[in-house]
């Protein structure tokens, strides 16, 4: 079983809300889901959609073609219903989108009075969002008692009526789409395991975060990083984090430098415009060897493209930002799960090196929605590389910048002993005092560029090959598109062509590893990149001399889909 | 007790005649009259000749980016508010380049004390106009005069309803110490504006040119009228008041807004492992 759902409506319908319900619903009953979101920059009006996939196995990217399609205005027919699978159902409420003359005898589509059941039934109209997902699973046949636990637990504090109203208006649109659906073919298949957890990849990177040890968060909001200061906030309380929405992302970062400094983990986030005004506060953490992770959500940009889509566009500015030289690590994780462990590995060596560390996702990551039937958390690690306390005391003389055979000086708490910990953003001695000598300074740059560089390099990890062991094609993409090319290559195998992938998402320093061999070694390689310049393939052309075959790039602001990927690689046949 | 010689540090590098010693001597002086050991202290300071003084005393330190000492200060007592943290800066610095910092940290109102080295001229940069260079002051980079009206950040910091407010003037030095000690002294964020002539850039606001006009206010002056606080903060010209100017002991720090702050410092709280992974599985249905 693997049915699509798509929500269409104006921005404040409540597309959201019926498409997060239903994700989390149908994860509840331990349907695997993948959701992702298109919406504009404004607050009310336009047209959004969310899109979900419910399904028996794996799912990792979305669909073309959809079964059934939920218009909440007038704009979703025309623009949703060419969507339709060849039984798909399209559903709207006619009445009061006053479209009840249109497409009548139409068997594709169904009239279903959200707004007078919700009165009828709820007994408010603000229920016709849950009458809607109601009627999506009753066309579905889906058990719709997870939807009422959940319900129940939602309105709990709003007291008996709103339940019981809520309640009611669920079943109401469930038994009417049984009823007005004869025609519904979807027959529901038994869920293949537990109930499952469903998450954003935006929640994940704040979760990662939290999972770190992660006292300090300091943001300005910006889409589509938002969410992770969102995250941060709720669960600032019960993990003793200090939230703070700062005048602007150059204070974001300097603040997360501050707080690092004074000896708590910290990190700060933002998109590629705020980032841009980090530039010199990362230089500073570079300097100083502060350690601070920067999550950057992506979208289209310069200043500010289409602040609500999605692109992979950062990458090479994120490697090259700020002025000087100094090392850096940078992860792009492809799933929810793996946002949680990069950021957690980015959190350990940012401490680890005293080194800036990136996570970058995009919209489209961020936005999307996973299921999980329990994350991964064997792989967490958490190692306090700081001196203090006693051991700090302990010290018979104390030394932030001591030049090192691993490059790497100890990093202490201020204030634990009696020792002073001091530091500079202009060249500094090995006590961080300020100097202009040329000698000392080559000495600094060794150890800061040079010798941590080395050992950061061994810290990363090359991609996992995915697919065929001797393909005749051979993508490769890095971040956000993972889950599209697993399923572009599981297509491909399907349809009698080697393929496999190799998906980056430790990014920088480049990992070392056989992945250069399986490049030269496959007949045609193809690099899949949401950008115009195809950043990444230049940054393996830059660090190996390898070129790849041809290019898969979309800037257009929409994600990739197994379509459009198997559409492009039929195209430059 | 702490002595002075504790604080020794390096040589200094400014110019002979330096605003900038009186500055340092009294802020050694103020903490040793506070009690306080080196490693008690954090001083925050970003570039420009001020940003260097951290580097002639013995305290932790961060020297950090021009105009950004506020937020990173900020940010390290909100790791450990059990540090006292300085921050040092100057009139280009903490009025120019950080201007919307010094706006939003008086509206934080941490417990940090913000001494701004004011010699109205930028040295380092060898003398342009500063936000505190009087309007029409020719410079060589201001050749018709400078277009634009003088910061008063005294006013600025009443109307801002910052916790506290003072002025001095390094050729006063008890008065400078006394006026240190208040503002490390203060539960909030502290605000102190002092004249340190530049003797090589600014030849028009100097040692006598202060002299002659700052005047401290008087015993019975109440800091906490607010009212009159603001009157006296746009007192400027042949007399320049000088002093606790306004003091708002009522507002809240900005760490006792934070219920996670409530005890323990930040810095002192513990995490491991187990609770990384208690986060994560509490996802799990």
């Amino acid at each position: 079983m693997d049915y699509s759902v798509k929500i269409g409506g104006e921005a404040g319908q409540g597309i959201q809300t019926v498409g997060g319900l239903l994700a989390e619903v149908a994860g509840t009953a331990g349907y695997h889901v993948f959701a992702h979101q298109d919406y504009e920059s404004r607050v009310r009006g336009g047209h959004n959609f969310y899109q979900l996939r419910i399904s028996t196995g794996r799912a990792t990217s979305s669909r073309e073609k959809v079964d059934i399609v939920v218009g909440l205005d007038k704009a979703s027919l025309g623009l949703h219903k060419p969507e339709l699978t060849e039984r798909g159902i399209f559903i709207l409420d006619a009445e009061s989108l006053k479209m009840t003359g249109e497409a009548e005898g139409d068997p594709g589509l169904v009239h279903v009075p959200f707004e007078r059941l919700a009165v009828e039934k709820g007994g408010s109209p603000i229920m016709a969002n849950v009458v809607a997902v109601g009627a999506v699973m009753g066309m579905l046949g889906m058990d719709l008692s997870p939807l009422l636990d959940l319900l129940g637990a939602r309105f709990r504090k709003k007291g008996e009526q709103v339940v019981r109203g809520n309640i009611d208006a669920a079943r109401a649109g469930y038994d009417y789409a049984r009823e007005k659906c004869p025609q519904c073919s979807f027959a529901p298949e038994k869920p293949v395991g537990p109930p499952k957890l469903v998450i954003d990849g935006v929640t994940a990177v704040g979760l990662g975060a939290v999972a770190s040890g992660c006292k300090f968060y300091a943001a300005y909001p910006m889409t589509p990083s938002t969410g992770v200061l969102n995250t941060m906030a709720a669960h600032a309380k019960e993990y003793g984090i200090v939230v703070e929405q700062a005048e602007d992302e150059i204070a974001a970062l300097q603040l997360a430098l501050g707080a690092s400094f004074g000896g708590v983990r910290a990190m700060t986030g933002s998109s590629g415009g705020g980032f841009a005004l980090m530039a010199e506060g990362l230089a500073l953490a570079g300097m100083t060897e502060t350690p601070v992770v920067i999550t950057i959500g992506m979208r289209p940009g310069p200043a500010t493209g289409l602040p609500t889509r999605t692109e992979q566009g950062d990458l090479l500015f994120v490697m090259h930002a700020g002025h000087g030289e100094f090392p850096r690590v940078i992860f792009a994780p492809g799933t929810p799960e793996q946002a949680v462990l990069l950021t957690n590995k980015a959190f350990d060596l940012a401490e680890k090196y005293q080194i800036p560390a990136f996570v970058l996702f995009d919209q489209y990551l961020g936005d999307s929605q996973w299921t999980y039937e329990k994350m991964n958390t064997d792989t967490l690690v958490y190692t306090d590389y700081r001196v203090r306390g006693e051991e700090f005391r302990k010290l018979a003389q104390y030394k932030r910048h001591a030049l090192t055979e691993s490059g790497v000086s100890p990093l202490a708490v201020p204030g634990d002993a009696p020792h002073v910990v001091v530091t500079d953003s202009d060249e500094h001695d090995e006590e961080g005092h300020i100097i202009e000598d040329g000698g000392l300074r080559r000495k600094m740059v060794e150890k800061r560029v040079f010798r941590k560089w080395a050992h950061i390099a061994e810290e990363m990890k090359g991609p996992e090959p995915y697919g065929s062991e001797d393909p005749e094609l051979l993508l490769a993409g890095w971040g956000s598109s993972c889950g599209v090319l697993r399923e572009a290559v599981d297509a491909l195998n399907a349809r009698g062509t080697r393929a496999a992938m190799l998906c980056f998402t430790e990014i920088f320093p480049l990992p070392s590893g056989d992945w250069l061999d399986r490049l030269k070694a496959a007949r045609r390689t193809v690099c899949v990149e949401m950008n115009a310049t195809a950043q990444f393939s230049r940054y393996i052309t830059m660090e190996t001399g390898f070129t790849f075959n041809e290019i898969i790039k979309r800037y257009d602001g929409r994600p990739f889909s197994v379509g459009y990927v198997l559409g492009a690689l039929d195209a430059g046949h | 007790m702490p002595d002075i010689k504790d604080y020794k540090g390096q040589t200094p590098a400014w110019c002979p005649g330096c605003g900038n010693f009186g500055i340092l001597r009294s802020l050694k002086r103020a903490l040793v009259e506070l009690g306080l050991e080196p490693h008690q202290v954090l001083v925050v300071s970003g570039i420009g000749q001020s940003g260097k003084t951290p580097h002639y005393m013995q305290c932790n330190t961060f020297n950090g980016l021009h105009g950004r000492t506020l937020p990173v200060a900020t940010a390290a007592r909100l790791a450990n508010h059990e540090m006292v943290v300085i921050a040092e800066a100057g009139d280009g610095d903490c009025y120019g380049e950080g201007g919307n910092h010094f706006l939003h940290a008086m509206r934080r109102n941490p417990n940090i004390t913000l001494l701004v080295h004011d010699n109205q001229i930028y040295g380092l940069t060898k003398g342009q106009a500063s936000p505190t260079t009087a309007e029409g002051t020719v410079t060589k980079t201001q050749p018709f005069g400078v277009p634009s009206e003088q910061l008063n950040p005294v006013a600025l910091a009443v109307a801002m309803d910052a916790g506290l407010v003072a002025r001095s003037f390094v050729g006063d030095m008890e008065h400078l110490t006394e006026m240190m000690k208040a503002a490390i002294a203060h539960k909030g964020f502290a605000l102190l504006d002092i004249f340190q002539p530049c003797v090589t850039f600014n030849k028009v606001n100097t040692y006598d040119w202060y002299r002659k006009r700052v005047k401290p206010v008087g015993e019975d002056y109440d800091p906490e009228d607010r009212l009159n606080a603001f009157e006296t903060a746009l007192i400027w010209g042949e007399e320049i008041p000088v002093g606790v100017l306004y003091r708002n002991p009522g507002r809240p720090a900005m760490e006792e807004r934070f219920p996670v702050l409530a005890g323990t410092p930040l810095v002192k709280q513990p995490f491991d492992l187990e609770t990384g992974r208690r986060a994560i599985d509490s996802l799990a249905l």
